[in-house]
């Protein structure tokens, strides 16, 4: 078992991995008890150690103040800082590597907030990458470290390793047979936490979810990474296994949401970012049980995130109102499946519409 | 209202507990108050536990008590959920401790270290604290003791780590 070699059907499943670290500087206030002078400090002290690394060559270097919210939001919708940082101003900033890999974000809560990301189940990776960044920084930095509590943090959940390791994760089967909370307690109660696509307090749309751990302190990095893979896969194999199950005992049902979702998706003229996140998954969903053919599931992927509201006006180059978004939103859906063949639905065999799973109309 | 172990979820259980003439009150997430075995709501033995002095009414020189290094106080702490500096470990350190035993896994680190701080290790410290430890020790300074138990080890699993 490694993460390393991912198996390629965990795609199927695994969106995106990553690692991050939370660090403050010795002898500054963190930054929300900080005043403005040392908050400028640290900012200045670890961007500049920042810019100096190899990783961070031609980097994307901001402060939070010469961004537009529209920018601001399209780092949201990347997951490159968090919603809580876009909301910060003069004294907080922002690196990232020209890749996007890493991103640092400059008094969020804690000075230094460092992140890998990649897509796919790649947990070991980033782990790998983020542990190379750090100690490069802390040869610049002086970071806030006690032998008994780890590094400090601002928030007493993250003293320790101040390490958050994350996957995000496409449900749908599971959502489908109504198995999710039965998974999501189950997960909880080994001490990680499922959360929505923007984390914590956001909904789960788009039947996606970040699983992460929980705690920081008592137990080492690379142990809690292991731990956080061995219950990614099995969530993994139950998603599979979920669609498996749906497919023989309820095709019909899987059928009809699939060719819902196309019908609608290939048709609608307003299309609301929730309701198309939603219907992006079901496609998702038909083209790995080969319901749909003929469309490439990264292109599904780039559109769970072009449809967000600032990438969507990014794409259009000019600001769009909530209702001029669902528009265009609406007519990018439409032009993603203007050559995919709609999905064909089950034959119809009379003699197997059967009690149970039945769709005789009754209703009408 | 947000949970007062992990200061990020709702809470949503509630608790009260009479002592005297004081009732004390903690408000929980489902989760925290699950992992602290806290599902009844009348089954309120371990929360004085819980509680440390963060939520139990400390005494007051408690409440006012001030990181020396930022200024920082409880009752911030209590308000934010945040603490004001590094040093803010150290001051409240009392009040902190059954917090992050209700959060964590484990009381101590046991991950990796700036290597600046394993190159900090002298033999000439470790010498000395097992000196101090030696004489808490000998005047039944048990706490003091222990904490100097902890130190001495971590040190020396710094040591190790940097010879690796
Ligand atoms: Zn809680
Ligand atoms: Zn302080």
């Amino acid at each position: 078992m490694s993460a390393d070699n991912p198996n390629p059907a965990d795609q199927w499943v695994v969106i995106s991995s990553r690692v991050r670290l939370a660090r403050n500087l010795a002898g500054v206030p963190f930054p929300g008890w900080a005043k403005k002078p040392d908050r400028q400090k640290s900012l200045d002290i670890i961007r500049t150690a920042a810019c100096a690394l190899p990783e961070m060559r031609g980097a994307f270097v901001r402060s939070m103040d010469e961004l537009t919210a529209m920018e601001k939001q399209l780092l949201v919708e990347r997951h490159l800082i968090s919603r809580e940082h876009a909301a910060k101003t003069v004294g907080s900033g922002v690196v990232i590597s020209a890749s996007q890999v890493v991103s640092l974000m400059n008094n969020e809560e804690d000075h230094l907030r460092m992140q890998a990301l990649m897509p796919g189940f790649c947990l070991q990776e980033v782990w790998q990458i983020i542990d190379r960044v750090d100690p490069e920084l802390e040869e610049q930095l002086d970071y806030a470290f006690s032998p008994k509590l780890g590094y400090l943090t601002a928030c007493p959940t993250n003293v320790g390793t101040g390490m958050r390791a994350s996957t995000m994760v496409h449900l749908p089967a599971l959502v489908l047979a109504e198995q999710i909370n039965q998974i999501v307690q189950a997960v909880n109660k080994l001490g990680l936490a499922v959360r929505g696509l923007y984390g914590e307090g956001t909904e789960a749309s788009g039947n996606l979810f970040q699983i992460s751990n929980q705690t920081t302190l008592g137990e080492r990095e690379s142990d809690l990474i292991e731990r956080l893979t061995k219950i990614v896969i099995q969530i993994i194999e139950r998603e599979k296994n979920a669609r498996e199950v749906l497919m023989e005992r309820r095709p019909q049902m899987i059928h009809d949401q699939v060719g819902r979702a196309y019908g609608v998706l290939a048709n609608a003229c307003v299309q609301s970012s929730k309701e198309a996140m939603n219907l992006l998954s079901l496609v998702r969903l038909g083209l790995d049980l080969g319901l749909i053919r003929g469309l490439d599931p990264r292109r599904v992927d780039e559109m769970f995130l072009l449809t967000q509201p600032a990438h969507l006006q990014q794409h259009v180059n000019r600001k769009l109102s909530a209702e001029q978004r669902d528009i265009v939103r609406a007519s990018l859906l439409r032009d993603m499946l203007k050559d995919v063949d709609r999905p064909k639905p089950l034959p119809l065999c009379l003699s197997d519409l059967s009690e149970g799973e039945s769709d005789t109309g009754q209703n009408n | 209202m947000r949970c007062e172990i992990c200061k990020t979820n709702e809470a949503t259980v509630h608790f009260s507990q009479v002592t005297g003439d004081k009732v004390s009150k903690i408000d929980l997430c489902e989760s925290c108050a699950k992992a602290k075995g806290l599902t009844d709501p009348n089954n309120i033995t371990m929360l004085g536990d819980l509680l440390g002095d963060f939520a139990a009414g400390p005494p007051a020189e408690a409440e006012s008590q001030r990181c020396p290094e930022c200024g920082f106080t409880q009752a911030n702490f209590k308000k934010q959920g945040r603490l004001g500096c590094a040093v803010c470990y150290e001051t409240f350190e009392t009040g902190l401790r059954p917090l992050l035993k209700a959060m964590h896994k484990g009381e101590r680190h046991v991950g990796k270290s700036p290597r600046k701080a394993r190159a900090r290790v002298s033999p000439e410290r470790l010498r000395e604290l097992e000196k101090e430890l030696a004489l808490a020790i000998k005047e039944e300074r048990f706490e003091h003791a222990a904490q100097l138990r902890d130190e001495i080890r971590a040190l020396e699993s710094k040591a190790r780590l940097s010879a690796r």
